[in-house]
């Protein structure tokens, strides 16, 4: 049995080495021909003499070849733009194209094979690894030994490489796409079974190994927690809703020629849904198309509210959502390093709900700007950080006072985000790559609806549900998106908070205190604090994993769905008639 | 405002301590020689065990105590002058109050064994006790526990997962013969053996033997056994922690004896917790309850009384729980190991004998006194509202389902437990429960 399992490790590491390898394993030589094959007519002439002397010269990694051809692009930018020739700047995004045709070497003729050696291998290689357990784990049950004496479980050397890696993929995958180009290849004959005219794109390859990941994790978290039924049946959903309806379905429906749609997903976690280019390609789509538009709004109109109230959020964030998907299975190791602490509550409540309101406010605008209406603000970006700053401090320094414990925590943190924002933003829009999503131009912030949704999609879409989100796994938990980020989170939270059966009851006062429920509570809810004085946890954020009631080990804890009445101020069973409690 | 003063930093002190500040303004002292803050000690397993670190069982965040203006002092008393109500820490430092709450927990018992002194033989009770724990099972190929009870079957779950076999010596027939009936002292010693560990029934110690070092090398048993073994856990029960008091004013027995309202013979000076001994307990309950939950009744109860609000203690129907190795165990009202002469107990076994349930009633009006559960996890509240009401074993059979606490989807053993009753009461059926839809389909 550990003789597989160790086989399995090497097989697994062998294909995870593959796979960073395959990064260095093609060489890039630009032709003329592909040039004029990728690059459109009215650009040619201006881009060849700055493109030129690339001609026939081999680069062995990606890396300067993409370079060499964004600057080149941007020369000719640089200057159209200081001869104020608007309609000669390039806007397209050749460096993908051209790399991806330019590549040669081991990986673009051996695609097949290097797919099979990375995915197929390590597959079974992971399997390996994990089926294993079943026996070695010895009889079904809590095995949760040892997490907080490993490397990778507890933000240990393998944690926090882990966590480089994962953000470092994040970076290249959101920004750099076209470093990543051998990467995007070696899916390529995946995307052809699954739709012959299509090839491969950097989301392609994302969506497959999310899939991927989900599959795997999640094989392992139904053997880690195999003597729960709820966790099985919780885990094959979201594995199921992860391949079929966020990676299969859509890539069938652009095969005919449909709009690519995810079915499960919603606004306001997907945030482009309203947006105009997104609206069009729907409503011009025909029937499906339509249905597409109507379905989108009922799942968050009608869908949220209902199932919510019946259910409780879990039945989106730990039953059908992608990005829960991930995080109840590949995440599962590192559920125990969210943050319990009230100061993080606090943050989570400022952060989430601002992002919210962030995304109505901005969801808003796109949609006046759609239907025709436009607006434009400019303010000086010194004056408002330096408001803002100060502000920030006299409030600080107010409270601290008034209130020495609690008090001025609350408001450090409040104050530490609003400025942190706009401090970012300032910050971004001085480093080049970032500068194009930032609504800042010189001095000035400018804000209109465009640029507020370009914003959006950066901080939000990219930076903080991405590399954030999942590549902090191994250092802040599995759910900091979900907890921290998530609109549709936070809006799924305000109906569990206020309209719903849903709660986890506590067993009169069979609680020993003992914190296992708060420590694997991925979203950092401390469960403990309710349970032991035998109070019902209604928390907004709950996402209802029901890991907490796996691992007490009084039976105290139990995810339900009853009458609305009794969730809150029932008197309270704590086995001592001496006094009453509610 | 008055001064209160609190020895001891456990589940009970702490209670005490929170309710007083719920109730009152007054000035609130805890005092603990061994940690700084409140950490739940039922949890000292699961941080050997990797599962949690120190931190996360502490039950509240550090800055707690100042905002609720809950001084924490960390030394220990060395004794107390009841007459000036002083304490006198060690050391040279001394503290004044007016009220006192003793609440100084208990100690792992020792019998006098040669060798019980030897380097790798310990107990487990203390933060200190898991320390020196995780410093004698370094390196360790073999151990040997003795006792059969809770923080035995808990240090072998410890040993368990850091991979070191365990021999495990009980004097009983049965593990835990000596609270749990032999059916289900049964069913653990099975699911015990599952877990690889070596339950060796009837074993008496003789001696610890030592390799000439100190340390421990092998230990022998009364019928002349010897075994090979680096480490010795010794949790043979537990005793109030009297030592502060045993040689002063305050009357002891086995524990600090205290009145209905937890006052010890001398005016402010109370008890409550592992360390107190009521001298009147109410009939279904013991004098000395070595539980969490009755610490923190008590504390909850004297922060009225210190208060001014004189509030009898009044627990109500005895409930518990624990869990050996992968079986969650629980227990409400009286389920004594030898079923008393005017009562029957009603069994029923699952076909992996890994679930259980043990209902006790009266012969005469079939009034049920106690249940224990074994991997089914009951509604506390439903019980407690059965065994107050004295409800009747075919009531409580037929609406069983009422107090099932699984999560969703597991299996619902009520049929099967409804069945078996039918087949022994034919003259009392009972409804069986049905399987739903969906149920049958995963089934
Ligand atoms: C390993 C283990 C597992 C357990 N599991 C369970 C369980 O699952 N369920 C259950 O119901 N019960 C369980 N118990 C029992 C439960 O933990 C105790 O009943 C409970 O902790 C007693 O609380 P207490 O406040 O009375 O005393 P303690 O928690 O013992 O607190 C007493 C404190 O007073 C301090 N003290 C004593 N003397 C002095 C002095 N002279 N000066 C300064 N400080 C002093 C001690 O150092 C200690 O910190 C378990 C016990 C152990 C050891
Ligand atoms: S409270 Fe429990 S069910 Fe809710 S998110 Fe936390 S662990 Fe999951
Ligand atoms: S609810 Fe369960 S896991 Fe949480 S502290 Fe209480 S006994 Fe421990």
């Amino acid at each position: 049995m550990k003789a597989i399992r160790l086989t399995g490790l090497i097989l697994f590491l062998f294909s995870l080495g593959l796979f960073l390898g395959s990064f260095f394993m093609s060489s890039y030589t630009l032709s003329e021909s592909t040039f004029t094959q990728i690059v459109k007519a009215e650009h040619q002439e201006i881009l060849a003499p700055e493109i030129s002397k690339m001609y026939g010269v081999t680069y062995s990694i990606s890396i300067p070849f993409v370079n060499d051809i964004n600057t080149a692009v941007e020369k000719v930018n640089t200057k159209a733009r200081a001869e104020q020739r608007w309609d000669q700047v390039i806007y397209d995004d050749y460096a993908g194209a051209l790399t991806r045709a330019s590549s040669t070497g081991f990986v673009p003729e051996n695609k097949l094979l290097v797919f099979f050696l990375i995915y197929i291998v390590g597959a079974i290689g992971s399997m390996m690894f994990i089926l294993p357990q079943i026996k070695l784990l010895g009889p079904a049950g809590i095995k949760n030994n040892n997490i907080f004496h490993n490397a990778l479980n507890n933000r240990g050397w393998m944690g926090i490489l882990t966590g480089i890696l994962l953000i470092g993929f994040y970076i290249l995958l959101y920004f750099f796409p076209a470093y990543i180009t051998n990467w995007i290849i070696i899916v390529d004959p995946l995307q052809k079974v699954l739709n012959p005219s299509a090839s491969s794109s950097q989301w392609f390859l994302y969506g497959f190994l999310y899939t991927f990941a989900v599959i795997v994790m999640g094989v392992r978290m139904i053997i880690k927690y195999r003597h729960s039924k709820y966790q099985i049946f919780r885990t094959f959903s979201v594995m199921f809703f992860q391949l079929a309806f966020a990676f299969l379905i859509p890539e069938i429906l652009v095969r005919l020629n449909q709009p690519y749609f995810d079915f499960k997903n919603m606004w306001p976690l997907d945030y482009d849904f309203f947006d105009a280019w997104h609206i069009n390609t729907l409503t011009k789509a025909g029937g499906l198309g339509i249905f597409m538009f109507v379905w989108g709004i009922s799942l968050f109109a009608v869908g949220v509210p209902v199932f919510v109230y019946i259910f409780g959020k879990r039945w989106y964030c730990s039953w059908v959502c992608g990005c829960g998907g991930l995080a109840e299975t590949a995440g599962d190791p590192f559920r125990q390093l969210s943050d319990k602490s009230t100061e993080a509550w606090q943050i989570e409540r400022f952060i989430i709900h601002g992002v919210l309101v962030f995304a109505i406010i901005m969801t808003g605008l796109v949609l006046y700007n759609f239907y025709g209406g436009d607006f434009y603000i400019s303010f000086n970006k010194w004056l408002i950080t330096g408001i803002l700053a100060i502000t920030g401090a006299g409030l600080y320094f107010y409270h601290r006072k008034k209130f020495p414990s609690m008090g001025s925590r609350k408001v450090r943190n409040v104050v530490i985000g609003i400025v942190g924002f706009f401090g970012l933003g300032v910050l971004f829009s001085e480093v080049s790559v970032f500068a194009k999503y930032m609504p800042v131009d010189g001095s000035n912030f400018s804000f209109s609806s465009g640029n507020i949704r370009t914003v959006y999609g950066f901080m939000i879409g990219s930076i903080f549900s991405g590399v954030v989100g999942t590549g902090f796994y191994p250092l802040m938990g599995n759910r900091v998106w979900c907890r921290f980020g998530c609109p549709l989170a936070a809006y799924l939270g305000l109906v569990q908070r206020f309209k719903s059966r849903f709660r986890i009851t506590t067993n009169g006062g069979q609680c020993i205190s003992c914190g296992n429920c708060s420590t694997y509570c991925e979203m950092g809810i401390d469960v403990r604090s309710y349970a032991q004085k035998g109070q019902n946890i209604i928390r907004s954020s709950c996402v209802g994993c029901g890991v907490c009631s796996s691992v007490c080990p009084r039976g105290v804890l139990n995810l339900e769905n009853r009458d609305e009445d009794g969730r809150f101020n029932q008197p309270i069973l704590i086995g001592n008639d001496s006094i009453s409690v509610s | 405002m008055q001064k209160i003063v609190i020895i001891g930093n456990g589940v009970a002190g702490i209670t005490a301590a929170r309710h007083i500040r719920k109730l009152s303004d007054d000035e609130i002292v805890v005092i603990s020689g061994e940690t700084d803050h409140f950490f739940s000690r039922t949890a000292l397993m699961y941080i050997y065990m990797g599962h949690m670190k120190y931190e996360n069982t502490k039950p509240y965040e550090d800055w707690f105590w100042e905002k609720n203006r809950i001084d924490l002092k960390r030394a220990w008393v060395k004794s107390i002058d009841f007459d000036e109500k002083q304490i006198q820490f060690e050391g040279s430092e001394s503290m004044k109050y007016d009220r006192l709450i003793l609440a100084t927990g208990s100690q792992s018992n020792k019998f006098g064994w040669p060798g019980q002194d030897l380097k790798g033989v310990q107990g487990l009770y203390s933060y200190q006790d898991l320390e020196l724990m995780e410093e004698n099972t370094e390196g360790v190929s073999q151990a040997v526990i003795l006792g059969g009870g809770l923080i035995g079957v808990e240090m072998a779950e410890m040993l368990h997962s850091r991979n070191i076999p365990v021999t495990y010596l009980i004097r009983e027939k049965h593990f835990w013969g000596n609270m749990l009936p032999e059916e289900e002292a049964t069913l653990i010693d099975n699911h015990l053996a599952k877990n690889h560990i070596d339950l060796r029934q009837e074993t008496e110690l003789e001696e610890i033997i030592d390799d000439g070092s100190g340390r421990v090398k092998a230990i022998k048993t009364k019928d002349g056994q010897v075994i090979d073994c680096q480490f010795v856990g010794l949790t043979v029960g537990v005793h109030p922690n009297i030592d502060l008091v045993k040689e002063s004013k305050v009357e002891t027995d086995r524990g600090i004896l205290v009145d209905e309202n937890l006052q010890t013979n001398i005016p402010d000076v109370y008890a409550i917790g592992d360390c107190a001994q009521l001298r009147n307990p109410p009939a279904h309950r013991r004098p000395i309850e070595a539980v969490w939950y009755a610490g923190r009744m008590m504390g909850e109860t004297v922060a009225r009384t210190v208060t001014g609000n004189q509030t009898k203690y009044q627990p109500g129907i005895w409930f518990n729980s624990a869990k050996f190795f992968d079986i969650e165990y629980q227990n409400y009202g009286t389920v004594l190991p030898v079923c008393p002469e005017d009562s029957a107990p009603f069994y029923w076994e699952s076909g992996d004998k890994e679930k259980c349930i043990k209902i006790i009633y009266k012969k005469d009006n079939r009034q049920v006194v106690g249940v224990n559960l074994f991997g089914i996890r009951n509604r506390h509240e439903v019980w407690d509202k059965w065994l107050r009401e004295q409800k009747p074993l075919e009531y409580i059979i037929s609406n069983l389902p009422e107090a099932n606490f699984d999560p969703e989807f597991f299996t619902h053993w009520e049929g099967e437990i409804q069945e078996k009753f039918n087949a022994e009461f034919p003259e009392q059926k009972v409804s069986v429960r049905k399987k739903g839809f969906l149920e049958k389909l995963f089934a």
